[in-house]
């Protein structure tokens, strides 16, 4: 079996005094879709953060792409990051620019397109993400969903191998939350995209995910197929999977009540 | 004696903060200068232009007025002591020299420090700092590179501007309200005042500009996250570009002059 294209091995990390993450190992494979669910304030988007090198691991090993970044400083995370993209919980949309230049930004910092090439890819992606003709507006003007699906649009314009999303569809109607679901898919079975998703979204976890690692008191307690998770007898995982499904209750806060 | 322990300790703790905070400080100066050459000057000069608008209307007017009652508090006592030839001269050097740049730096420090400070705190607190880096593109280069170059490139243009209002300003007041003569009062310019009155101030402001764009630059990326946050960073990066400012300008006179 080929190594995995994302790997965390016995990851430690601590905020001072405060431990976030325990031991954590991790393998994603090359072209899967790995789904990381856990209660809010477990360390999901800090698993993010820590691939893509925002952050440095207490102690542990990570490899990305096969590289050992370790001791990676910033000049090396950026030949890695430029085969990588990130949709942030809160979209992080550069609010200075438009969303055509928010989509154009990669392109226009690290390849040698020209204008017209680098017109015709943002225009492909906003159609691609059911923004068609919204180059020119401004992101403040944008509603959630439509943000979420520019920074979509944004981590995906340079053709990443790996992307990496942090609650795509939190505070997303349903409907919303099926396109940004429908758009995770694409990508992998599109272009072969590797990615990781955070979220503590059910539904979300199941329509996307190859398999699902869940994230509980610093460590990954579970790792399966979407069915394996379902059908886990391990109390912890089961109720947090099984909460919301039960119940109307769907909320974040009603989930974490559950944990407890 | 309690209370005086705990004002003690206080003080104790602000001193080593405001240690961190100046090596903090020194780090970024330094890491901006390394990357200075990667610049864009497209946005540089963009900064420079809002810089600019920002900052003249507030800068003509502070440094009018300054001009106006430094030259009724001069000028009518000189004339007093017959000593109207040297007012123009004196105007002039103190405006050159001192309160130009120190002035332009505080009206820009409040100006466009503080902008600078909220938002890339802003920025910061909204992840934004944090996608740059992750598209591979390092947020010193791209955000505090062309602010700091355009603070330093205008200080000197807006303190330009300071001297010429400032003068003027003097010039009025003395001619219409103290009685001295036209041909007096410039005439006292001319042979008082020297080109080092006003390029030491514009070399003065240079570092001022620089201060300024440091500060607000770091205050902004040392935002901390919460509703609060923006807002503490934007008076923390005022306050402590004053500071800097009238400290530096001690050493600065100093060695200039
Ligand atoms: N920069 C930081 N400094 C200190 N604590 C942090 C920082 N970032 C996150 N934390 C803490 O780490 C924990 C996990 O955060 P996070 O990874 O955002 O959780 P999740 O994404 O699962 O909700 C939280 O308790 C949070 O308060
Ligand atoms: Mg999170």
């Amino acid at each position: 079996m080929a190594k995995p294209l994302i790997e965390l091995e016995q990851v430690r990390l601590a905020f001072g005094a405060k431990t976030v993450l325990q031991d954590v190992s991790l393998a994603v494979e090359k072209g899967e879709t790995m789904v990381v669910i856990g209660p809010s304030g477990s360390g999901k988007s800090t698993i993010l953060r820590l691939i893509i090198g925002l952050l440095k691991p207490t102690a542990g090993r990570i490899s990305v792409h096969g590289e050992d970044v370790a001791s990676y400083g910033e000049e090396d995370w950026n030949r890695l990051r430029k085969r990588m993209g990130m949709v942030f919980q809160y979209s992080a949309l550069f609010d200075f620019m438009t969303v055509g230049e928010n989509i154009a930004f990669g392109l226009r910092q690290h390849t040698d397109k020209t204008e017209a090439e680098i017109e015709a890819i943002v225009l492909h992606m906003l159609e691609r993400v059911g923004l068609a003709g919204q180059e020119n507006v401004m992101p403040a003007n944008l509603s959630g969903g439509m943000k979420k699906r520019v920074s979509l649009a944004r981590a995906i314009a340079v053709q990443p191998d790996i992307v990496l999303y942090d609650e795509p569809t939190a505070g997303l109607d349903p409907i919303m939350s099926e396109v940004i679901n429908n758009l995770i898919v694409q990508a992998r079975d599109e272009f072969g995209v590797t990615s990781v998703v955070v979220t503590h979204d059910m539904d979300s976890a199941f329509q996307v995910a190859d398999r699902i690692a869940m994230l509980y008191d610093g460590q990954i307690i579970a790792v399966g197929t979407p069915s394996e998770i379902s059908r886990s007898t391990d109390e912890r995982v089961h109720r947090f999977v099984h909460a919301g499904r039960e119940t109307a209750a769907n909320t974040e806060e009603d989930r974490h009540e559950a944990q407890q | 004696m309690d209370w005086m322990e705990t004002m003690l300790a206080g003080f104790g703790r602000r001193l080593i903060s405001n240690c961190e905070q100046t090596g903090s400080l020194v780090l970024l100066f330094w890491e901006t200068c390394k990357r200075i050459k990667d610049v864009s000057w497209a946005e540089t000069f963009r900064q420079m232009a809002r810089l600019g608008v920002d900052s003249l209307p507030i800068v003509l007017l502070t440094l009018l007025a300054t001009g106006m009652v430094f030259s009724i508090q001069t000028s009518r006592e000189f004339v007093k002591y017959g000593a109207q030839a040297s007012a123009g001269g004196v105007v002039a050097i103190a405006m050159g020299r001192e309160l130009c740049p120190a002035l332009t730096g505080v009206v820009v420090a409040g100006r466009v420090g503080a902008a600078i400070a909220a938002e890339i705190g802003t920025m910061k607190v909204t992840e934004q700092v944090d996608a740059l880096r992750v598209m591979a593109t390092n947020p010193v280069t791209y955000l505090v590179a062309p602010r700091f170059l355009a603070c330093v490139l205008m200080m000197p243009v807006l303190v330009v501007f300071a001297n010429a209002i400032g003068n003027l300003g003097g010039y009025f007041v003395a001619t219409y309200y103290a009685g001295i003569s036209n041909y007096t009062y410039v005439h006292s310019i001319k042979v008082f005042a020297e080109t080092l009155d006003i390029t030491g101030g514009l070399l003065k402001s240079m570092v001022f500009g620089a201060i300024i764009a440091t500060v607000g630059c770091y205050k902004g990326l040392t935002t901390e996250q919460g509703a609060e946050g923006v807002g503490v960073s934007t008076t923390a990066s005022v306050v402590l570009s004053i500071i800097l400012i009238f400290l530096s300008n001690y050493f600065l006179s100093l060695l200039i002059y």
